[in-house]
């Protein structure tokens, strides 16, 4: 699905990625873990296309393609969904204006023909149920005034209606109660599938309670220095970060 | 060179469609502005001599005056004795039927998407074509006539109707208003004039359609909307120009008079030739426009979409003198390149229980700048009279201006006014978003725009809000902050 080989990236001439590497098959569900500052948002922004973010060398290569040559509308238009850790607001854009939008340039895209705002509507409805978002939120700008927790629920409802192959999920357990956080990892487990992948970043283990991964990785510095399977989060919540200080430390010293 | 940047590049290369030119043989006067020319303009138009002592008394006012200096706007003063103020395609008669036309004109109309053939019509919308200095066909004549419409050029309408137009012409804008105005009180050539008799909701849309093709000439149009009492009309305007090097003056007046219970919605499209990227030529567009709702429970609505022309200076008014009569004006202008529009509108309270809005968007992007400029004025009488008034800035880009200038008088303090102002940028961000799901740059611009203008579009008829989504799509093609 997604190969990462020694990856450097940044912004403004500074790399903030420095030599990452990361293999994800299809069906699998990874989580990166990592103290604040390690990177973690940095990858998840340069895996989905943001031109703030530069590649100064390395290779990413996405269902057999170079993914590095993708724009972000294509990267998206090739499976790749990013649920935003901020998500952005458009005033005057109606959230649903924005979800047929975009779902019809997936469909237009896989040359199926697009629906309309009553077919929509219907398919809405359903995806919205499942992330307990009231209905009306559709009709409202696309994420002004939403609630934090609405923000995030919105995030994994275009998800659900976009589904993607590989999604990659950028903090979006910060700031949500126990309730939102049932309902987002409900959401993501019901895309679970033998040919789809999910990248979870987040910098508490309690998500992974609910969301159960395959591997995690640990990343500190802008590069992966452990990983492991699931058993690894319930071993940093009991150590915490600080260890990966006197890692880093003992690897300069040697 | 990022995307952003690849596409703000493109923008600016992006050319005007509408700017053809139509070979038509075409009378013309020699350049210059002086008694005789408006001799001759009257004399062409077989127009009777009331007409000509308004022209003349218009133009001895407008000797002592001298051009408007505080818009905030820059250009080249036009030299209006290069300008010439007569042109009209060579007919040997007054067509008497569309198949009369030079087939090159009719050409031109269904190039620019208004046919005036019989049989391609608009369903609904009744047409009147202006071309250069005068009108060559009005549509659907005949059933507008039996429902005592008048729908006709304006020097038909002096034919024909004389009375009438001697009746309210100068009323609502005088020769005395503004410089460009008492210039085109002087010079103006054709226009459209529009009377809907008493109690009549006019079933139809009525358009004119205003097409500069000759070098060199200016267009004064002038056109006179009565609505009697009761009456109902939506008018809607449109307008192009080819693409010339040269700056082409557009100094039109505009004159609504409602009478009580009566109602006019005026909707423009306008979409003048703006220059080119290095701001070389382009439509100076002048024009006066203003509404009287003179009678008890009127209504006046102004809709307008401003995406073309170099310089823009116009602020289509409402005088609110019937009691509980009521003013709107929507508005969206798109500023791009070079462009510049100072633009806004004067809503004048002077009855009691008056009420206004005021919904101005604004889009900035290359290098444009565009000014808000707005008056809401409460007399003294203006008992229980209310304003809201919003105004909203869009920049895309980094070199563009924006600015917001109301003016508020009131002398009546049981009047409310209420002014609410933002400026929004679309941000990379935003792009960003709309790009990861898959949405691409040019839909996303076009779609935050949209959503930023729905409130005035959706003032706007259907077909025209169609049309009015495209062309801001087209001139924005690309253009991202």
């Amino acid at each position: 699905m997604l190969r990462i080989e020694d990856l450097y990236a940044g912004t403004q001439g500074q790399d903030i990625l420095k030599g990452i590497d990361l293999e994800i098959k299809p069906g699998e569900v990874h989580a990166i873990m990592g103290p604040n500052g390690s990177g973690k948002s940095t990858l998840s922004q340069v895996l989905a296309g943001n031109e703030a973010y530069d590649v100064t060398s390395g290779t990413v290569t996405y269902q057999g393609r170079d993914l590095l040559e993708l724009g972000a509308d294509e990267r998206a238009l090739a499976g790749i969904f990013l649920a935003f850790q901020y998500p952005v607001e458009i005033p005057g854009f109606s959230n649903e204006k924005f979800l047929r939008t975009a779902v019809n340039a997936q469909r237009r895209h896989r040359g199926e023909p697009e629906l309309d705002a009553f077919d929509f509507a219907q398919l809405a409805k359903d995806k919205m149920a499942l992330m307990e978002l009231d209905p009306d939120l559709l009709n409202r700008s696309l994420n002004v005034g939403f609630s934090g927790g609405e923000k995030k629920r919105n995030e994994c409802f275009q998800m659900a209606l976009l589904e993607p192959s590989l999604a990659i999920l950028d903090e979006t357990d910060s700031g949500l109660d126990i309730d939102a956080l049932r309902i987002v990892s409900r959401g993501v487990n019901a895309l679970r599938r033998p040919d789809r992948s999910v990248l979870l970043i987040t910098h508490y283990q309690r998500l992974l309670e609910y969301i159960v991964p395959d591997y995690v990785h640990v990343l500190a510095d802008g590069r992966i220095v452990r990983s492991g399977g699931k058993e690894l989060a319930a071993e940093l919540e009991q150590t915490g970060y600080g260890w990966l200080e006197d890692m880093t430390a003992g690897e300069v010293a040697q | 060179m990022s995307d952003e940047k690849k596409m703000l590049q493109e923008l600016s290369d992006q050319e005007y469609k509408w700017g053809f030119v139509t070979d038509v043989d075409a009378d013309t006067v020699p350049p210059g502005l002086n008694e005789d020319v408006i001799r001759f303009i009257s004399h062409k138009k077989n127009e009777p001599d009331w007409l000509l002592a308004f022209r003349l008394k218009a133009y001895a006012h407008f000797l002592t005056l001298t051009p408007p200096r505080w818009q905030k706007v820059q250009y080249a003063e036009p030299d209006l004795q290069a300008i010439s103020y007569y042109s009209a395609p060579k007919q040997k008669e007054k067509p008497k039927s569309i198949d009369e036309i030079d087939p090159e004109i009719l050409a031109t109309y269904e190039k620019l998407g208004i046919p005036l053939m019989e049989q391609k019509r608009l369903e609904g919308v009744a047409v009147d074509a202006v071309f250069d200095s005068v009108s060559v066909a009005t549509t659907h004549q005949k059933k507008l006539a039996d429902m005592g419409v008048l729908f006709m050029s304006f020097s038909e309408a002096v034919e024909s109707h004389p009375e009438l137009v001697r009746r309210y012409l100068g009323k609502v804008v005088p020769h005395t208003d503004n410089f460009y105005a008492a210039l085109n009180s002087a010079v103006f050539t054709d226009g459209s004039f529009v009377y809907i008799p008493k109690g009549l909701k006019c079933p139809l849309e009525l358009s004119t359609y205003f097409r500069i093709n000759a070098a060199n000439t200016g267009q004064f149009e002038r056109t006179l909307i009565v609505a009697d009492e009761g009456a109902y009309v939506s008018y809607l305007e449109g307008c192009t120009a080819p693409q010339r090097d040269e700056n082409q003056l557009h100094a039109a007046v505009v004159e609504l008079y409602v009478h009580d219970d009566a109602e006019i919605k005026y909707s423009t499209v306008q979409n003048w030739y703006p220059g080119d990227k290095d701001g070389k030529g382009g439509i100076y567009n002048f024009v006066t426009k203003r509404g009287l709702c003179a009678g008890d429970r009127s209504k006046i609505s102004w809709t307008q979409v401003e995406t073309g022309s170099a310089v823009t200076w116009k602020y289509p008014s409402c005088v609110l003198k019937g009691d509980d009569s009521i003013g709107e004006f929507y508005s969206v202008a798109l500023t791009n390149n070079l462009q510049q529009a100072d633009t806004g509108t004067k809503m004048v309270h002077l009855g009691r229980n008056t009420r206004s809005t005021i919904i101005s968007k604004g889009i900035s992007a290359g290098r444009g700048d565009q000014t808000y400029r707005g008056l809401v004025k409460m007399g003294k009488n203006a008992v229980n009279a209310r304003n809201f008034t919003q105004c909203d800035s869009m920049l895309l880009g980094d070199k563009c201006g924006a600015h917001t200038m109301p003016y508020i008088e009131s002398r009546n303090s049981t009047a409310r006014i209420e002014h609410e102002a933002t400026t929004t940028k679309i941000g990379e961000d935003q792009i960003f978003y709309c790009n990861q799901r898959g949405i691409s740059t040019e839909d996303a611009v076009s779609l935050i725009v949209g959503g930023f203008c729905r409130e005035v579009f959706q003032e706007l008829p259907l077909e025209f809000a169609v049309e009015a989504q495209k062309l801001l799509s087209v001139s924005l093609e690309g253009s991202v902050g």
